[in-house]
């Protein structure tokens, strides 16, 4: 038996992590590398950075057995889906059979789901190997990681700034080359905002595109799972993996589904008008980021893309409406974690009916941003106040579908910030719940209507050096047009830079 | 609109099911007063004309065939309840005494 040379070992190790999935997946196939290696450098990295970054609430104990499987199944000759081998991080807001699934919550502390969410059932078929699950805003309530039950994820550009969130874990386990893939959910921005402040890749797909079957909901008419990754073409490759009808979920889409895949490698901008949305290019918005913003609207026009100006007047009441129809939800959807079939429970001194044991364990099992949320929803639900805030913030979706419908009418793609800001401190708005809502004014409207969405590195700021990220917006099911024109713009942003932006993130 | 007041807050929690403690009540009071001063621009162009919009793809009539598929184990759905007897989950009384 030859006995490993650990130097150069660590070395392949250190180069692995910093291949994106499409160049692990073409090694893989290539029998370059095998699946165990390229976990097990994964899994070092976490060993090395993971206790500064905290991306990860649990790493998998399967991870190498699950590669090695692979392996064997390679070595067979069985016929193998692309990402085959490639190791993912996944939202802890996912059920997964095999790993605790907490949703960034003490009440599910230690709670293993005993199914798969149909995403993550997915992800084994096509043999993925799960590494591990990601922190998050607990119950997908936040845009930090601050909300988090188990303590806040450390962004790898600044370790005294937020990751974003909700799910800040995702986003920085792929920059801190933790893990070349990563599953988010995004309810109101929480795969697109920690994607701009980390300098990576997220999507929210159409509503109904991605099955939310074991997806701990949060706000059901805005839930929707998508993929965290460094490039676009990884992102197209994992949403050809997760997508499709499930009729586990009964909001999933029947319909097929073009390749995302394919979309991404024949990326264009020719023809293409885009759109920039007047509401969304705010005097509010950081300096830097609005600089970076206007900069690459440049590069696009000058390759071959018609820029025009739309207005959408009714995104002004988005995050207005998000915060009535969020909560809401999110007070039916919470009820379930009533101290009986799962979670936690906790008996009040001198006992007391299953009404006071509720009380006494959602009072200690839910942290201040859930409380608050509970309770603002079933305000907005009760009776004499319903059809003014509930019944309201329903009609104002109507009035911004109708805003992105006229909007599509004059362009094919609609473009903004993906974020007003970049990655804010720790502490900066923990205190002013109203400042932190206004931080997702970018990304609710997309979530209102149900439209994809996509944030990718549109360079750092001049005032921070840190990531800002492009927000674009395509009609409902048009998820394709995503990929192809995502693609074209990083490639076009990349070849001025001369490097991704991602290779500047700072050493861990 | 009316004031949220900290019997407002009370009242919600007890609906909601959360216990909360009377500094809890006293910040959360304050809290929403902020929070429900700006989202209640929504009212602003909710108009009687508009029609309510509750999801943004709508499906209706989802079926599926009617047939026995694969469903959990009675041990696998008490595997994570905080209480069972091994076929039922344990809660406490339903009922008050004075009931």
């Amino acid at each position: 038996m030859n006995v490993p040379d650990v130097t150069a070992s660590a070395a392949a190790g250190g180069d692995l992590i910093r291949l994106t999935a499409s160049e692990l997946a073409s090694k893989l196939a290539a029998g370059e590398v095998s699946s165990v290696e390229v976990t097990q450098a994964h899994l070092d990295r976490i060993a090395a950075v993971d206790g500064d970054i905290h991306a990860f609430l649990h790493i998998s104990e399967a991870a190498l057995e699950t590669a090695a499987k692979v392996d064997a199944k390679r070595a067979a000759g069985h016929p193998l889906s692309e990402l085959a081998g490639v190791p993912i991080a996944i939202k802890d807001v996912l059920c997964t059979i095999d790993m605790p699934s907490t949703s960034g919550s003490k009440i599910l502390e230690g709670w293993v789901p005993p199914y798969d969410a149909t995403v993550v059932a997915k992800l084994r078929e096509a043999d993925l190997v799960p590494l591990g699950k990601t922190n998050m805003d607990e119950f997908a309530m936040g845009s930090s990681t601050e909300h988090s039950a188990y303590g806040p994820t450390r962004n790898p550009w600044d370790r005294t700034r937020i990751p974003g969130g909700s799910g800040g874990g995702s986003a920085a386990a792929v920059a801190a080359f933790e893990a070349p893939l990563a599953l988010g959910s995004d309810t109101g921005g929480s795969i697109r905002q920690p994607g701009a402040v980390t300098g990576t890749v997220g999507v929210k797909p159409t509503y109904g595109g991605v099955s939310r079957y074991g997806a701990i909901a949060l706000a059901s008419s805005l839930d929707q799972v998508g993929p965290v990754t460094r490039t676009v073409l990884d992102a197209a490759l994992l949403h050809d993996v997760i997508g499709g009808h499930d009729p586990r979920d009964s909001t999933s889409l029947p319909d097929a589904w073009p390749s995302f895949a394919s979309a991404a490698r024949t990326g264009s901008l020719k023809g293409i008008k885009v759109g920039v949305v007047k509401e969304l290019d705010a005097p509010g918005f950081q300096a830097g980021v609005q600089q970076r913003f206007h900069e690459t609207l440049d590069l696009l026009a000058s390759n071959g893309a018609e820029i025009v100006e739309v207005s959408a007047p009714h995104f002004d009441y988005a995050v207005a409406a998000y915060y009535l129809i969020l909560p809401a939800e999110a007070s039916s959807n919470l009820a379930k974690f009533d101290s009986v079939r799962f979670g936690l429970r906790v008996n009040p001194a001198g006992g007391g009916t299953v009404e006071d044991v509720m009380a006494a364990t959602r009072e200690a099992g839910f942290g201040d941003e859930v409380k608050r949320r509970i309770i603002l929803g079933t305000y907005a639900l009760s009776a004499g106040y319903y059809d003014a805030y509930y019944g309201s913030a329903q009609k104002v979706r109507t009035l911004i579908q109708r805003d992105f419908a006229a909007a599509f009418e004059q362009a094919d793609v609609l473009v903004s910030p993906a974020a007003p800001t970049t990655a804010f401190r720790f502490g900066e708005k923990l205190a002013d719940p109203l400042a932190m809502y206004l931080n997702d004014v970018t990304t609710i409207p997309a979530n209102l209507a149900g439209i994809p969405g996509m944030s990718l590195p549109m360079g750092l700021a001049p005032e921070d050096g840190l990531p800002t990220g492009l927000q674009l917006m395509v009609p409902a099911r048009a998820d394709a047009r995503l990929y192809s024109v995502g693609a074209a713009i990083e490639s076009l942003l990349e070849a001025r830079w001369g490097h991704t932006l991602i290779s500047q993130a700072p050493a861990l | 609109m009316p004031d949220i007041t900290t019997e407002t807050v009370a009242h919600l929690a007890n609906l909601a099911r959360i216990g909360l403690t009377p500094e809890e009540i006293e910040k959360l009071t304050g809290e929403l007063g902020v929070i429900l001063d700006s989202i209640a621009k929504v009212q602003e162009v909710a108009t009687d004309d508009i029609p309510a919009t509750s999801h943004p793809i709508p499906l209706s009539n989802v079926y599926r065939p009617d047939v026995p598929g694969v469903t959990l184990t009675t041990e696998q759905a008490l595997a994570g309840a905080p209480e069972h007897d091994g076929s039922r989950f344990t809660v406490s009384a339903i009922l008050g005494e004075e009931q």
